[in-house]
């Protein structure tokens, strides 16, 4: 406790006379075609958007892609979305979790200036579900889909528990910037985008 | 050995040297596309200014408001002066639960604070896990770069150092072979580890949680198998809100790579569900910063690299010249708050263009606190004897008109008369990679008299 007390008696000391808070008004991007510009920004991430009606037609067309059909152990926290084999709730240790090859995901919202969404972590059983499996494929209702981050932040709450922007599966350049997917976390990320 | 006898060395190797330069254009050319991209970019930049100043002028209250609310989120909020106290609180941690192999993402405050040789001194295997730090790591080098460790080294250097330590076969150059080696071999110490360890990009006073941003997803691995995360932060890392975020995050990675986002923002408010979770706050320096009213602004920074990737010296000079770990102008104009007399050189490390300060998403004065930092070496009496004598005589040169004058009439005689390898000599570091220029017959002094008369 003497550190902490040290520590922010320095500062104090040290601060600067008080400057007021900005706000965040007025500031974003507005675009006109929201479900194509997140669409777009999808792809510029490195994931691949598809547009379906409705859920039925986002399981339909997951299972035709090479992610579904060439995966082994398959979960799904959507219920009606991907083919699934196990159940994760039934995995005590995430450990277990390694080796398994699709998870199906549902988004709170998506961003369209980023092709990000919003994942609440807090809803899975296990925190490593977004991050382990090889592939991710993500479920996003047209209807959440936001600008920019501004609007973003405004509609997510902050419970204890993990949450996260997902934009895009997990990559690297860090060997001569070379751009490659699929570093540690998910090798693609497929996003249905349903209702549009 | 100063910044400017280290860039000798780096750029001896000329085609090297162009590489990297190059190499860091390309990661400036990308930034600019993704600042072009918003159209509000220069609205942002001031407001992100705004935020930090205002946080800097309430700081106290904000890391108390953030300790109050992680605690009511479940995390225990730890406070370390220095490097060495932070280093025995992650130590402590570790030691209680038996935890012997810790996974780390990247944290430039870790590096400050020297944790990996602590807890390796101490028998915990310390394996760092985005992929340019544990190049460097397994290479037993510093990050280069504070947001790419590795960009120094070429692939096949990389297959070398992979081959010689984690065994993949001879020869292997493809950027994407060699990545998914590092998977498989990080995916089993992923697996293995007893607690995992991340920085922290924001800490958010107002709710109490804390940010991380990753490309790779290796924070993410980190943190969602092992029993234990722990989170480094300086105590500049506090925002007041989380809808601060919007701001922070729409600068940071298209300031960095000129991506729209990162592919990982986590946010964690508490641990996970049969975890811990413990943030350690430290100072080491920073309050001391806060002190000075004209270098303050450089504890605003979000370690995005840009200044780095356009700064036309550390492109050429790269990251192992500068005397501290942090590179380029923000490390240049960090370093000699902590240490004037070991950093008296960086300062210098710039040509003042100011590229950096235009870059700068959140509008930090990079090129006018290098020079601020010139006139504090100066007045500290760092200066090297030659620099120091040098502008001496620049100064009495200055004052007089005629010796001035004389001056000029003496190098454009020394130019004409004298071979050039003995005025090179003479012309200091200027000749050493010029051509000296051909003498007009007459100065301009003289031109204007002859042609408009008296001055």
């Amino acid at each position: 406790m003497a550190s902490r007390d040290d520590i922010l008696g320095a500062v104090r000391r040290a601060q600067p006379p008080a400057t007021a808070h900005p706000g965040v008004a007025g500031l974003g991007n507005r675009f006109p075609d929201l479900p194509a510009k997140f669409a777009e920004m999808v792809a510029v991430v490195g994931g691949t958007c598809l547009r379906v009606p409705d859920l039925a037609a986002a399981d339909r067309a997951l299972r035709e892609l090479p992610v579904h059909r060439e995966a082994k152990r398959i979960a799904s926290m959507v219920p009606g979305v991907g083919a699934a084999t196990f159940d994760p709730v039934a995995v005590a240790d995430p450990h277990e979790l390694a080796g398994m090859d699709l998870c199906v995901l549902a988004a709170e919202l998506g961003v369209a200036e980023n092709g990000a969404v919003w994942l609440d972590v807090r809803k899975l059983p296990h925190q490593a579900l977004f991050v382990i499996p090889e592939h991710v494929a993500v479920v996003v209702q047209a209807s959440t889909l936001v600008h920019d981050m501004h609007q973003a932040y405004a509609a997510i709450s902050h419970a204890p528990g993990f949450a996260l922007f997902l934009s895009g599966p997990s990559k690297t350049a860090d060997i001569e910037q070379a751009l490659v997917i699929g570093a540690h976390g998910a090798r693609s990320c497929t996003v249905l985008l349903v209702g549009a | 050995m100063g910044h400017a006898e280290s860039a000798a060395l780096f750029v001896r190797d000329d085609a090297r040297a162009h590489w990297h330069d190059q190499a860091l254009w390309f990661v400036r050319q990308k930034r600019d596309a993704g600042a072009r991209s918003v159209p509000d970019w220069e609205a942002l930049r001031e407001r992100a200014e705004a935020i930090k100043a205002h946080t800097q002028s309430r700081l106290a209250e904000y890391l108390e408001e953030f300790e109050r609310n992680a605690t009511r989120m479940g995390a225990v909020v730890h406070w370390a002066k220095d490097g060495e106290e932070h280093n025995r609180i992650v130590h402590g941690l570790l030691q209680a639960r038996g935890a012997k192999l810790l996974v780390k993402s990247k944290s430039m405050l870790t590096e400050e604070c020297r944790l990996n040789p602590y807890l390796e001194a101490r028998g915990i295997e310390v394996v760092d896990t985005d992929l340019g730090e544990r190049i460097v790591q397994l290479n037993h080098q510093p990050p280069s770069h504070i947001v790419m460790p590795a960009i120094h080294m070429k692939r096949e250097e990389i297959g070398v150092l992979f081959h010689g330590t984690i065994g993949t076969q001879a020869g292997l150059t493809d950027p994407k072979a060699l990545t998914e080696a590092a998977r498989q071999h990080l995916r089993q110490k992923f697996l293995g580890a007893t607690a995992g360890m991340t920085g922290v990009n924001f800490a958010i006073a107002e709710t109490g949680g804390i940010v991380v941003v990753t490309n790779e997803g290796n924070a993410d691995m980190g943190t969602s198998l092992p029993p234990i995360h722990i989170a480094s932060m300086g105590i500049e890392k506090v925002i007041p809100r989380a809808e601060d975020l919007g701001v922070f995050l729409r600068l940071l990675a298209r300031s960095a790579t000129g991506q729209p986002v990162s592919s990982y923002t986590s946010h964690f408010h508490g641990p996970r569900k049969g975890s811990e979770l413990h943030v350690v706050v430290v100072d080491n320096g920073r309050s001391a910063l806060l002190r000075e009213a004209g270098f303050r602004r450089a504890l605003a920074c979000i370690r995005c690299g840009a200044c780095l990737n356009t700064c036309p010296v550390y492109r050429r000079s790269g990251g192992y010249s500068y005397t501290w770990l942090i590179p380029g102008p923000i490390g240049s104009t960090l370093a000699p708050g902590r240490d004037a007399v070991a950093h008296a050189s960086l300062p210098f490390a710039s040509s003042l263009c100011g590229s950096c300060t235009d870059v700068c998403p959140v509008r930090i004065d990079l090129h006018h606190q290098l020079l601020a930092w010139r006139g504090e070496i100066v007045a500290r009496g760092l200066l090297p004897a030659g620099k120091r004598w040098g502008m001496r005589l620049a100064s009495w040169l200055l004052r007089f008109t005629w010796l001035y004058a004389l001056a000029g009439k003496a190098a454009r005689l020394a130019l004409r008369v004298l071979p050039p390898a003995w005025t090179r000599a003479l012309s200091g570091a200027w000749g050493r990679q010029r051509e000296l220029p051909v003498v007009p017959p007459e100065s301009f002094r003289e031109t204007y008299r002859r042609t408009r008369g008296q001055p």
